[in-house]
């Protein structure tokens, strides 16, 4: 027994392995409590903004209101359809699920605090959000129903135009930083938060955002009204229970990634005395919730768009806009001298 | 001069911006809803609710089985059979009302001379089974027992208005 804990099989593979998996829990755990608690914000905050009080009866002030609804998740039994492909309707939760999680991997939560400290984060994160739309896909097709396919092709109509945007905001912000490593990302914001000067573009960056996590106004591939909820009618219990998280999960991601490339990361708003007493990754979760409460305020705000007029905003309000800004910051930064240096 | 003013506005999202100021001052407002089966909204005294039979002060019941009611009720839901009393006077020997049926127009209240038959304030008389919304004159009768000084007051209140 004591050979096992020594030579190169355990300093050079278990160990390792070992750490990766107790940090993979580390970040996945406090997620998926986020996960359940920003549905009870959710529901907490569009109830504040409707005049009502939301949940309130489980628990103190309903707090064990998302655990009660995962418990009823949890027993439901899981109906696949008889004219569902069985394999594929099965993958397609688990997928949007994992990617939800695999892309947490390169944000940094503090100085230092990143799984993967890749200096192709902003790449990573990038592909990892584009392959979502695969997990939405493969459900609208694979349940074999009207709604749920006709979901799937809005999902996925949506959320490649919208990354087109988002990519060029991205480039504008890598303009700015001269690196595609997030870490450097934040402390490239030591001085002015990219929030500030690129404004317009953060404006940009949130409300793509809410169209790539397919969330209110524009939720199109739910549309309650008409496609009843989209790619995932067909789906019960567990199965629809990993959309659910996925979905969340995703809209976290997206606001970890604005409160990253914008809104500074982990460092406080001030470097003064009790401001930079607060740990990093307090800063870091306090700005993500700011980011997620726009997205539950959006929510109770606007009704849907129509799906001519989100077509529109992406492809000939956006596009145009931030490929114009990308060259009036590149332009800004060349005749100013203030190009980054490669570090 | 007005496209431009127009381009202005929506790139720098002021209808947006209004609405979400708009939600944001509402949701710190006070809120609507009343935590229900601890606290209750307020109930007109023509609320018509359950149904009770009533009695004079003296304990002798009101029903002089008129059959107005019955006669009146659009959804029949109502059973009256009467025969004279050992007293002579004349009194229902069955009064029904099945509660599945009625409609709760409030109309058997107003048909009846005697204020005998009438709809209280109550709304909390779920059952499980269909049987226990068959009400007889013994439940009716008890109703307005428990119930007369609430009937009472909301009698008096609507008055003036008849």
């Amino acid at each position: 027994m004591a050979d096992l804990f020594q030579g190169v099989w355990w300093s050079g593979y278990a160990l390792p392995a070992l750490t990766v998996v107790v940090y993979i829990f580390a970040i996945t755990v406090p997620l998926l409590v986020a996960v359940a608690y920003l549905t009870y914000a959710e529901r907490k905050v569009i109830g504040w903004m409707q005049l009502r009080k939301g949940p309130n009866v489980v628990g103190p002030m309903g707090l064990f209101q998302p655990f009660a609804d995962g418990l009823k998740l949890f027993l439901k039994e899981t109906v696949i359809p008889s004219g569902a492909n069985r394999v594929l309707f099965i993958i397609a939760p688990v997928l949007t699920f994992i990617l939800a999680m695999i892309a947490w991997a390169v944000i940094p939560f503090d100085e230092g605090w990143v799984l993967a400290d890749i200096n192709v984060g902003v790449l990573y994160l990038f592909a990892v959000s584009s392959l979502g739309v695969y997990g939405i896909i493969i459900a609208g097709w694979a349940s074999n129903s009207k709604y749920a396919f006709l979901g799937a092709l809005r999902s996925a109509a949506q959320m490649v135009s919208y990354e087109v945007s988002i990519g060029f905001v991205l480039v504008s912000v890598l303009l700015c930083v001269g690196s595609l490593n997030l870490s450097h990302i934040v402390t490239a914001q030591q001085t002015i938060w990219f929030a500030i000067p690129l404004l317009p573009m953060f404006v940009i960056f949130i409300i793509s955002a809410l169209a790539e996590t397919n969330r209110a106004p524009f939720d199109l591939p739910e549309a309650e009204a008409e496609l009843v909820s989209g790619y995932n009618v067909e789906y019960s219990a567990m199965a629809f229970a990993l959309f659910f998280l996925g979905e969340y999960a995703n809209m976290i991601l997206m606001s970890g990634m604005t409160v990253v490339l914008f809104l500074g990361g982990w460092l406080p708003p001030l470097d003064i005395a009790p401001f930079n007493w607060i740990p990093g990754v307090v800063w870091f979760a306090l700005k993500v919730a700011f980011v997620l409460f726009i997205f539950l305020w959006v929510r109770a705000t606007f009704p849907r768009f129509r799906y001519d007029q989100l077509m529109r905003l992406g492809w000939k309000v956006f596009l145009p806009f931030s490929m114009a800004w990308v060259v009036l910051t590149a332009g800004v930064l060349i005749a100013f001298g203030w190009l980054p240096t490669p570090a | 001069m007005a496209s431009l003013d127009r381009t202005a506005r929506s790139f720098l999202l002021t209808e947006l911006l209004g609405g979400m100021a708009l939600t944001l001052k509402t949701m710190f407002k006070p809120k609507h809803t009343i935590n229900y089966p601890y606290e209750k909204g307020p109930l007109s005294p023509r609320f018509r609710g359950e149904h009770a039979l009533r009695r004079y002060p003296n304990g002798e019941e009101r029903c002089i089985a008129c059959k107005l009611c019955e006669a009146v009720c659009p959804a029949l839901a109502i059973t009256i059979e009467a025969e004279p009393r050992d007293d002579g006077s004349r009194r229902t020997t069955r009064y029904d009302i099945d509660m599945t049926k009625c409609i709760y127009c409030g109309l058997c209240q107003e048909a009846c001379p005697v204020d005998a038959i009438v709809e209280g304030p109550n709304f909390e008389f779920a059952a499980e089974t269909r049987e226990e919304l068959m009400y007889n004159k013994d439940k009716l009768l008890d109703n307005g027992d428990r119930w007369e000084s609430e009937l009472a007051a909301n009698l008096e209140l609507d008055a003036p208005y008849r």
